[in-house]
Parts: C-alpha cells; structure tokens; sequence
C-alpha cells in the first residue's frame, strides 16, 4: 500500500499544494485513508500529521475509514424529499441491513447522506462509486442492492438507458438528463468551436478583449454579480509571476444544476472561455475546480481538453497567436458547500480546508498560490466566448439596463417541466411559473437557500441584480407543501453541516435558529420567539463569507413572507415557554440506573 | 412601605457567587437594613414563607430538584436575577454536555481512577435522590429570567449596584468595564 501512496505522491509531483489530489485519488483506490496513508503523505509532503488530517476532516467524501466497497450518497435535498427521498432511504436501510452513516459489517455497502448534487429535476438521486444514480424508486434500490450482492461491476448495475444530448456520449455514459428546455446564446446551437480564438482574438489586443467585456456590463452570473470586466481589468494590472484563470464548477447552491448541463452539453464553450480570459489577463494556466459530485464527467472533459489541445485551442500559440499559451487542467473538490465561495476555492485549490480567506486582498491581487487570479462562474466564461463573438454592444440588447444578457435558470419543485432554462434577464416570476407549468403555487425559493423565499403577492417581481438576483437556483412549492417544516427546517440543516466553523457566529447561531424553529414546530413557541429569531439572525452579519451571512435567510425570509405560518403554530395564551421536558430530560439516566422516574408537583 | 425581601439558592453553582455576595462586605450591614431575606443560604429559611420581591439564582440545572427549586423560585418570586456564569450559561458543570449521560455515570461510578470502594458496582438509584438530565440546563431555559449577571463570580461590587438599582428604581450604571471580559 505504501509503494501505492508513494506512486500517487509522484502523480502530483510530491506538491503539498496538490494534497486533494492526492487524498482523492487514495479514497477512490482504498475507499478510505489510512493512519498508514496520512503518515506517508505528512513525511513525504513535508507536512504536520494535523495539516492533513484537518484537510481530510473538513471534506465529506473523504474518510479515515473505510466507505464501503460501494458508498452510497443520497442526496437529502428538499426537492429529493419532496420526490419521495422517505421512500428511498427506508427502502435502502431495509434491503442492506444498516442505517445511514453506516458500513455493513462485510464491508460490501457503506450508506451515506450527502448535501444536494445537482440532479433536483431528476430526484431521488444517489451518488454509488461516483456514478449517479438518478429517478429512483423503491424497486430499484432493491434490485441495485441484488445486484451488488452478486458483486456486479458498478457498469453492470446500470440498467437504465442513458439520459439526453451527450449524456450518451462513449466517455460520458450518464443516466442523467441535461434536460434543456429553453435556449439562448449561451445554449444555443450556433457555437461553433475555435471561432472566436483562431478568427476574433488574433485581431484583438488583450485590452481590447478587456474593452469589449466591460462594454457588454455582464456580471457574474455564480450570484454575488461583480462586473466581470473589471474583474479581468484588475487581474491584468495586479504584478505577479504567473496570473491564473480559475472556473468556479463548484455548484453547490441546493437547487441548482446548469453548470453540470453547460459542462455536458457545450463544455467547448467554457474552456474557450477561459482561453479567452487567459489571453485578456496574460495567464498561460487554468483550472476548472469541478465539484466531486460532478466526477462522473471527468473522463469526458479530459476528452473535450485532449481535442481542444489537438485542434490548436489550447496548448502553445494557439488559434495562431504567436506566444498565446493557454492550457486547462481539472481539479476536483472533494464535498464542502463552502467551496463556491471562491477565496475557499483558492484555499482548497491548494490542498486545504475550504476555509474563506479575510478579504483583502482579493483573488485579483493574491489568488491561487499567492499569484493574480480570476475566480468566474462556468456561465460567465461561457457567456464571454458570445460577447467576444459578436461584440459588447449586441450583448447590451439583451436583458434590462442593470442586468444585461442571460441567464440560465435551473428550475425544479412543483412544476411539470423541471430542466435548465435560459431566459433574458428581467424575466418574471409570474411569466416563468406558467413557462415551467407551475400550478397551484404557494412560494418559490429565488437562488437556493442563500436567497429569498417569496409569495404570490411578490410573483410580479422581475429577475435581475437589482431585484430578484440568482446564482439560478428556482425551487417551487405548491400548496400541499409544508413550508417551515419541510423546506425552511431542511435548509437551516444544510447551513449548519456545510458551515466551516471558522467564524462563531456561522458556527453557532444557525443551530440556535434552528432550535427555536424546532421548538415552534412542536407547538411550544411564544410570540417573543419570533422576535428572537428576528434580532439574534443578524448576529449573523459580520461572519467572513457569504455563507454564514446568508445562513439566517431561510428563516428570515419565511418570517417576512409567510409570518402567518410561524403564527397559526404560537401558543396564543402564555408569554414564556422555553419548551423544557422534565419527563424526557430525566429518561435516560434513569433508564440506566434502573429507577422509576417520580415527579412531586 | 415594607422592606423588599430578597431570597437566594445555589443550584449546579460552587457557592462561589454566594461567597461573591457576602464579599459586598460592611455593606451587608447596610443590605440589611435595606432588605429583608426570606428563603436563602444566607439565612437558612428553607422554604418560602411570603412573597418575594428578588430572587438570586446561582448555577444551572443538571437534575430535578434543581428544576423544582427554580421552578418555585419563579412562583415565590417577581423578579429572577440569573447571577454568575452557571446560571447564565451552565458553566462547569455544562463541560458534561455533549457526553452521554450513561458515559458520565459509568465513569463517575464505576470506571474512573478514583472509584475505589463501590466493589458492588452500584449506580446511585435510590428514589430520595434527585434524578439526573441529560444535560445542564441555564437557569433561562426552564423559566423565564429577568436579569442575568455575569462574571464567574460577578464581583461583589456589580451584585450590590445591581441590587440597589432594583430597590431603588435607578438605571443600573454599567461601564465598559463592567461587561468587557477577555
């Protein structure tokens, strides 16, 4: 096992800064990591036993012990509840034996749950060996578990056909359906490969390029909206020994699943992209952080890279360009939301915890390896490639005056048609319910649960920065659906696994909040509860990153728009009520010491 | 009008926020005449023999007398102080939370390093003793708390402020000092 860990240490050329790489590959060959693999790692890399161990501890997919021969990851997002996730779980647990978090005792199946992996228009879904497992149901979860019984190979486990669009491509070979039901310039057909760097950029300068992108006003399309053009401006003048473009596929925002459909269906389209980026900023290396729920692609963009590079689209003076080198590698998270934050990003880029940096300096200045970085969405480099083609000033046509261009939406939930749309910007919401065949609506979640959870009386309300902004997420909920206990409660779970740890307030305050909706669920809850929940969220505020200031929105949305339903659960007649159980709390050290709990009152 | 009468316990605390009152010094001399103390420590009335104006908890909740005593601590009493880290926060005695309960018995009376004599591997059962919970509880999370007082202990001096803004009706003067604690 040694010489096997020492062969993976030499893939990555013995770099600490490579650790992921190195972790990852070891988990998928042994399904776990060692004491025996750490110790390795530590001397050869140069490293503290805790430098990785803390690496390994922060990410889900990676384990110091063993996983199971196949580990399965269900997803526990919302919309898997809501498509019968119960079900499945229960179906799981009782064809294997084991509950969740669990391995059977033959080391044959490990059952695991895992944060949303970007399949909510094709739930319930489940991640076995890195190959997704979408639609299931009951029946098929025992047949898989037969199956593997059998010690079938994970291809062989597959009887579904394959999913649309070049999910059936040879090295692709996915269950999963890109489901496109509306296209724009950025989906669109008219793309033609290597256009733009072998016709447009030879007559462009890089500042021109630059020009072009701050004309078009395109924002970042992941959700925060910085104006990529200057972005690329800052990177460019920022001094450094090397600049790095970096493509945020990191999609881990519940909800949301057009980057997967952009990287399956035109993955051209964003390393051209970022070429196209790498000759504005002068960087010669880019990296697609792509998240690990997104492994069963890694073959197939390894292709679309290899092909590129022998079309002359990558590698050295590409498209012609003398002393235009640009070439793209694939490098993988390993499960931890908090990664799309993008300075978290650089740090797991890096081979350690996803921790967010303190800002500034920004990635522009000291990014990936100290060295000046862009950090853009797959959308936004994909979205480049057309306004280079067709000039700033023909993007500005699109969308509204704040908001220009595209964007692409992944709509899921209580629709007839789930799948990726992509619509103007200033879109509304009312337009795309009926768009999606959303009837009977009672709310709908606007950008994951870091974003707004809004009612009808807000449905007129447009898509774009200045009003409804999204990284892209839509979930809708129809009636029948329990808003606080199936959605709100789901999504505060979510914040509190996926939260870092580093600032206290993220650490703390979203278990206090979801205490309190707890105990309001159980129908303990006064009014000053709601007022609680309403003061002590903004303690929230000063947290370092995105996450733990947005990790309060799922309450504090629903508490602004669906107040009545905090308040038809309040109990009307007392003041105070802290929820306390005498009974409950004396169970269980009484039920050890053998007496029979007595209660004077 | 009559003297406000005062009463104190000390549920999972050390006493040291008891001994944090009684270090206002001379000045319980002055306290007294101010104040009269019903159910206390500090007098050993054991049980509420009229209805009090001030009640000062020291320590958390870790079993069943402790939730009864504070539970007729809210009844007996208008206004409930939580004082001191404990009461406020579980303190020390919260070090066990997050530890199952059975882990916490096994050690304490079966398997630990001092646990010499119990040969007959006896866990504590017998019906007069108060019942564990499975966790410290702070005082505020079993009843409603007016005010809380922090400091392990809170000095003497912040204890006789506050009990003297209270009796007298005067806003509590609380420099920076007062709450900055690191």
């Amino acid at each position: 096992m040694e010489n096997a860990i020492n062969q993976i240490i030499t893939n990555y050329g013995g770099r600490p800064d490579r650790l992921m790489d190195m972790l990852i590959a070891i988990q998928e060959q042994f399904g776990y990591i060692s004491r025996g693999a750490i110790l390795t790692l530590s001397n050869e890399l140069g490293l503290s036993q805790v430098d990785v161990e803390q690496t390994i501890s922060f990410y889900h997919f990676l384990s110091t012990k063993p996983r199971g021969k196949y580990a399965i990851y269900l997803n526990n997002s919302v919309v898997a509840y809501m498509f019968g996730r119960q079900a499945i779980k229960e179906a799981f647990e009782k064809e294997t034996g084991i509950t969740f978090g669990q391995v059977t005792p033959d080391g044959l199946i490990g059952l695991f749950d895992t944060a949303c992996i970007g399949m909510n228009d094709q739930e319930p879904a489940a991640i076995i060996n890195n190959k997704v497992f979408t639609r299931l149901t009951p029946y098929r979860v025992k047949e898989i578990v037969q199956y593997m019984r059998k010690g079938l190979s994970l291809d062989e486990l597959v009887n579904e056909s394959y999913g649309d669009g070049k999910n059936q491509h040879p090295f692709l070979k996915a269950m999963v359906s890109s489901n496109i039901r509306r296209k724009g310039m950025v989906l669109s057909d008219q793309y033609t490969m290597g256009k733009v760097i072998k016709e447009i950029l030879p007559k462009m300068s890089p500042e021109g390029v630059i020009a072009e992108i701050k004309h078009s006003h395109i924002r970042g399309r992941g959700g925060a909206g910085f104006p990529t053009g200057f972005k690329w401006e800052f990177c460019r003048r920022a001094k450094g020994q090397k600049h790095y473009v970096v493509c945020n596929a990191d999609e881990g925002e519940p909800g949301t699943f057009k980057d997967r459909v952009i990287l399956t269906e035109k993955p051209e389209l964003v390393f051209e992209g970022m070429a196209v980026a790498g000759y504005a900023i002068g960087g010669d290396e880019g990296i697609l952080y792509l998240r690990y729920e997104y492994r069963y692609m890694k073959d197939y963009l390894e292709w679309v890279l290899q092909n590129m590079r022998e079309q002359n689209l990558l590698g050295e003076n590409i498209g012609g360009i003398e002393g235009f080198n640009f070439d793209i590698r694939i490098q993988f998270g390993a499960g931890a939301y908090v990664c799309g934050e993008e300075s978290a990003l650089l740090e797991s880029l890096e081979g350690k915890r996803g921790e967010p940096r303190d800002k500034p300096p920004f990635p522009v200045e000291k990014g990936y390896l100290g060295q000046p970085t862009i950090i853009n969405n797959v959308e936004t480099f994909a979205t480049a490639v057309r306004i280079i083609e067709n000039g700033g000033e023909w993007f500005t046509q699109f969308g509204t005056e704040d908001s220009t261009g595209t964007k692409i939406l992944s709509i899921s939930g209580d629709c007839m048609f789930p799948g990726v749309y992509e619509v103007n910007w200033g879109f509304n919401v009312e337009d795309m319910l009926n768009m999606v065949g959303a009837y009977d609506v009672q709310a709908v979640q606007v950008g994951g649960p870091s974003g707004t959870l809004i009612a009808p009386n807000e449905f007129h309300r447009t898509l774009g920065y200045s009003d409804l902004s999204t990284g892209g997420s839509m979930i809708i909920f129809n009636k029948q659906r329990n808003l606080l206990k199936d959605v709100v409660l789901n999504f505060m779970e979510f914040f509190i696994d996926e939260s870092c740890g580093s600032c206290s307030t993220c650490r703390n305050m979203p278990q206090v909040l979801r205490n309190k909706l707890l105990k309001i669920l159980k129908g303990k809850g006064v009014r000053k509860d709601l007022d609680d929940l309403q003061a002590w969220a903004k303690v929230l505020q000063p947290s370092r990153c995105g996450l733990g200031q947005t990790a309060a929105n799922p309450i504090v949305s629903s508490l602004k728009n669906f107040r009545h339903l905090y308040e038809n659960l309040l109990q009307k007649d007392l003041d105070f009520d802290e929820g306390f159980d005498l009974v409950a709390a004396v169970q269980d050290s009484c039920n050890y010491v053998g007496r029979v709990p007595k209660f004077h009152h | 009008m009559s003297k406000p009468v005062i009463a104190t316990t000390s549920l999972a605390g050390c006493f040291g926020c008891h001994m944090s009152i009684l270090d206002i010094d001379e000045r319980i001399l002055q306290l007294i005449e101010l104040v009269e103390f019903n159910k206390s420590p500090v007098d050993d009335i054991k049980t509420f023999t009229k209805p009090v104006d001030i009640g000062i908890i020291e320590g958390g909740c870790c079993n069943s007398e402790n939730v009864e005593v504070l539970r007729s601590f809210r009844k007996n009493c208008k206004i409930l102080i939580s004082l001191g880290e404990c009461a406020i926060m579980g303190g020390l005695p919260a070090l066990r939370n997050g530890i199952p309960i059975q882990e916490c018995l096994h050690e304490a009376y079966l398997n630990g390093p001092t646990v010499q004599l119990n040969t007959e591997k006896i866990l504590p059962n017998d019906d007069e003793l108060p019942m564990l919970l499975d966790k410290v509880y702070p005082c505020h999370e079993i009843v409603k708390i007016d005010y809380f007082l922090p400091g392990c202990p809170p000095r003497a001096d912040l204890i006789w402020d506050a009990l003297v803004a209270l009796i007298t009706g005067d806003p509590m003067k609380l420099p920076y000092e007062t709450i900055k604690f690191d």
